[in-house]
């Protein structure tokens, strides 16, 4: 079991930047931490071998050990206020739609004032359904409809109060057929002496105040337009309230509308005592309200029918740990990528990080980009214990580490993007600022088919290891910063290197690549599944992206209907090749197949004996390619793509190698699958297949993709003496070289 | 139950197995695979590491976030392809109530 845990505040860290390590440990008191260059993850006896190289560094030292807690769970807030001091007889309304209604307390609206030491919470408590708990210094009162919300269904919730009568009305209504408990009017038991309840009040959505005042019992579901009125409202009324406050004119002391702000965490408050606030952890944005017809499926079209904020317990951004040390990069230290050692005795951690070069500057003719959006995709997810058909795509018996019992038995620490959250709807949000306990080497994953078993960033520490062994100098930037910079962070080189997997692509991180290619650029992708997702950043909240599941592609989740555009941007999210930009466009080829068995080798096709394709093939006689490897045994394997001139492959690519006749429990997409047959798996579908491409673009550019993720896993075979590292070495060093490549009737630009 | 279900049909598929536990199987097995290795989460069997590419025991999955795997530790193992076949086994005879013979 895990004992040490950690992250950073960046991913990546320019020479002179600093970088803040926050760490947690279980009864450990004190730890070691020491700067390490990380050049192989790969512990598999049969593989080239671990390593990495201490650096030192000021950071370097003994830290004490403490335990850093992580507080899952989202809620909105909205500061001390004195608008409500006020309030006497007044009507607390919204709709809600809840998730996992059977559960006890979870918060809808909790309002505290610390000076009188009232608290009233709306909330609902399984079998009791909507109940009013309030708590003063010295009394507790509560009430309950007694009759359990429906999951799913939007039901008008609200509570009158009248001070003066003594009396409490509940309503839980459901907005369209369906039992509904209307008007239970509890009277002349109203503990509240004379006194204001509140002098200034803080209001949570989707949690209660503890004692304390922090949040607790959260509330999993959506709610929509909450208000407070003046006055005792009954069920009709209420419903004016929602539907049209502005009705009600100077009684609204409360009118929060969450449709505005949709990109953002704020939430505002559209009466004029403006009790605006903000959202907490990620709770979804950009779903569907109570006034959503289907009509709209954009929510910038109609932003009143994405009212509705969607909490959930288990929702996580930041963190929030204290930091235990930070480390200033000095100017000498090389682009690469590194990892804080944490260390104790046996437990150890690693927080991974990259040092970019120089802003404004490369220091060398290649750069390794390090898909960091694709790692936080995939960060910590449970594909190993929330999913049980994952045995039947590894075709093997699931193998867990200490790694996922920790996993298993800290749900705190957050969902990827592959995950449901408790209430069975999919996580559109994921965050770095919490340990990702598998962004790290050493680890190993289910997905990585037999033999070394590694996945996302420790499989990419064969790309490292391989260009170490090369001796090819080489940068390291990432995900985030291609998405902020642009072009302009990658013009300069000669050659960019793809990660294994990079999935997760942002429109600017994409506008980026295809613009460095056009322009001349060579890009090697030496993976598969790449470039399959358009994700959003957060223009606010650093190192969170957004992924909306929709419409197609293989998915662990579907997106509700009407929720196909991202929040944080408002984009269409999806499949790129639903959207003009498939991966064939950028790399010739795109997602085809995926199984985490065993791998295949490629067999070269006579377009590989091409003389466009000559520098590849320099000193590789085989025509098979790749039957070795520590990815599952081969080249060709786990997720692989297919040229496909009709999805976009340029029609001058060659296709140079395919695989063939995977295993059955590879099948097609869905994307590809449009009227399922059962001749759809590995040996029995011309779709599945690794298709190794090269192609030139305009300018002088290249391009050479594996199209499989399991390559790399091939690279270090027999010391690198294979037709796997011959190839790649081949085209890195062809792609250094800036003399321009050619197709036949490619010509030099004009002019240059 | 409209799934398909184990029987002595399926006899002749387990030297398949036993021979070749990953990799490529006949439809017949890779049908019989399908239903040993699906099933629901809570009580699944899988492989808990206890030295890295040497040794496993036996674990299974609570099927709930927050509980622990619980550890079968008088299962242990020093090869994948043997625990498939162990798991293998348990499950047949957790489907149709009668033994493989080891």
């Amino acid at each position: 079991m895990l004992k040490i845990t950690g992250y950073a505040d960046r991913v990546s860290v320019a020479p002179g930047g600093t970088i803040r390590f926050m760490v947690s440990c279980d009864d450990l008191p004190e730890y070691r931490a020491e700067l390490r260059r990380i050049v192989c993850g790969d512990e598999n006896p049969d593989g080239p071998g671990y390593r990495d190289e201490h650096i030192p560094c000021a950071a370097e030292g003994t830290y004490p050990g403490r335990r850093q807690e992580i507080h899952a769970g989202s809620y909105g807030i909205v500061p001390a206020n004195r608008a409500l001091a006020a309030l006497e007889t007044f009507t607390i309304a919204m709709m809600a739609w809840p998730t996992t209604p059977a559960r006890s307390v979870q918060g809808l609206l909790s309002i505290r004032c610390a000076a009188t030491g009232t608290r009233l919470a709306l909330q609902l408590d399984g079998d009791d359904g909507l109940v009013l708990d309030l708590r003063t210094n010295d009394t507790a009162f509560r009430t309950c409809t007694g009759t359990a919300l429906q999951r799913r269904q939007w039901t008008l919730v609200g509570v009158a109060l009248d001070r003066a009568a003594g009396t409490v009305r509940l309503v839980q209504k459901p907005l369209h057929a369906g039992a509904g408990v209307e008007a239970i009017e509890v009277g002349e038991s109203l503990p509240i002496g004379d006194g204001p309840m509140f002098d200034e009040g803080t209001v949570l959505f989707g949690a209660v105040h503890a004692a304390s005042g922090l949040p607790e019992r959260h509330y999993n579901g959506k709610i929509d337009s909450p208000r407070i009125v003046t006055g005792t409202l009954n069920a009709a009324e209420m419903r004016v309230a929602i539907e049209s406050p502005a009705a009600l004119g100077s009684r609204v002391a409360a009118a929060w509308d969450f449709a505005l702000g949709i990109d953002s965490d704020h939430i505002r408050d559209r009466s004029p005592n403006r009790l605006d606030g903000h959202l907490v952890n990620l709770p979804a944005r950009a779903v569907t309200g109570y006034r959503w017809t289907g009509e709209a499926h954009d929510w910038r079209h109609r932003p009143d029918h994405y009212g509705a904020v969607h909490f959930h317990d288990d929702d996580l951004y930041d963190a929030g740990w204290e930091t235990d040390f930070a480390l200033t990069v000095p100017d000498a230290l090389p682009s690469g990528v590194y990892a804080m050692r944490c260390h104790a005795g046996e437990h150890e951690a690693f927080i991974t990080f990259c040092v970019r070069p120089p802003r404004g500057r490369t220091t060398a003719r290649a750069a390794f980009l390090m898909p960091t959006a694709s790692y936080m995709a995939y960060g910590n997810n449970r594909l190993a214990l929330d999913c049980s058909a994952t045995e039947i795509g590894m075709g093997r018996l699931i193998e867990l580490t200490d790694m996922h019992l920790f996993l298993q038995e800290h749900p705190e620490y957050g969902l990827s993007l592959y995950e449901t959250h408790g209430d069975g709807s999919g996580v559109m949000y994921s965050s770095r600022l919490r340990p990702l306990v598998d962004f790290a080497p050493k680890v190993r994953n289910v997905l990585g088919g037999t033999g070394s078993g590694l996945w996302q960033f420790n499989a990419d520490t064969h790309i490292l290891a391989w260009l170490e062994h090369v001796d090819e100098p080489f940068d390291v930037i990432t995900d985030e910063d291609l998405h902020a910079e642009g072009l302009a962070l990658i013009r300069d080189y000669g050659v960019i290197v793809t990660g294994t997997h990079p999935e997760y692509y942002s429109t600017a991180m994409l506008d980026a690549l295809q613009a460095y290619t056009d322009r001349g650029g060579r890009l090697m992708y030496l993976g598969g599944n790449g470039f399959y997702w358009r994700i959003a950043w957060h223009a606010d909240r650093p190192g969170a992206i957004e992924l909306r599941r929709a419409e197609d592609g293989i998915r662990p989740w579907a997106c509700e209907p009407g929720e196909y555009h991202h929040a944080f941007t408002g984009e269409l999210g999806g499949l790129w090749r639903r959207q003009e930009r498939s991966p064939n466009r950028l790399v010739g080829v795109g997602m085809t197949s995926q199984g985490f068995d065993i791998s295949s080798p490629f067999h070269r096709t006579r377009a590989s004996h091409d003389p466009r394709a000559a520098f590849i093939f320099e000193g590789v006689d085989d025509e098979i390619v790749g039957d070795f490897g520590l990815s599952g045994g081969a080249a060709a394997g786990l997720e692989i793509d297919r040229a496909d001139v009709e999805l976009g492959t340029p029609p001058h690519a060659l296709v140079l190698a395919s695989s063939r006749c995977h295993t059955d429990v590879y099948l097609q997409t869905p994307e590809d699958m449009l009227d399922p047959t059962p001749d759809m798996s590995g040996t029995q579908s011309e779709l599945i297949r690794a298709d190794m491409v090269f192609f030139e673009t305009a300018n002088g550019g290249g391009v050479f993709s594996t199209s499989s993720i399991a390559w790399a896993g091939s690279l270090s075979h027999a010391g690198y003496d294979n037709n796997v590292a011959r190839i790649s070495t081949n085209v890195l060093r062809r792609f250094v070289d800036p003399a321009p490549l050619r197709a036949r009737g490619q010509q030099a630009p004009s002019g240059g | 139950m409209t799934r398909y279900r184990i029987s002595d049909d399926d006899l002749r598929f387990v030297e398949e197995f036993r021979r070749t536990p990953v990799g490529y199987h006949s439809p017949g097995l890779q049908r019989v695979l399908n239903v040993l290795r699906g099933g629901p989460e809570a009580g699944k069997y899988v492989l808990v590491c206890t030295k890295p590419y040497r040794e496993w025991v036996l674990g299974q999955l609570p099927g709930e976030r927050g509980r622990p795997v619980r550890l079968l530790r008088d299962h242990v193992f020093t090869d994948r392809r043997e625990a498939e076949w162990a798991v293998f086994r348990l499950r047949w005879q957790e489907a149709t109530g009668r033994a493989l013979d080891p």
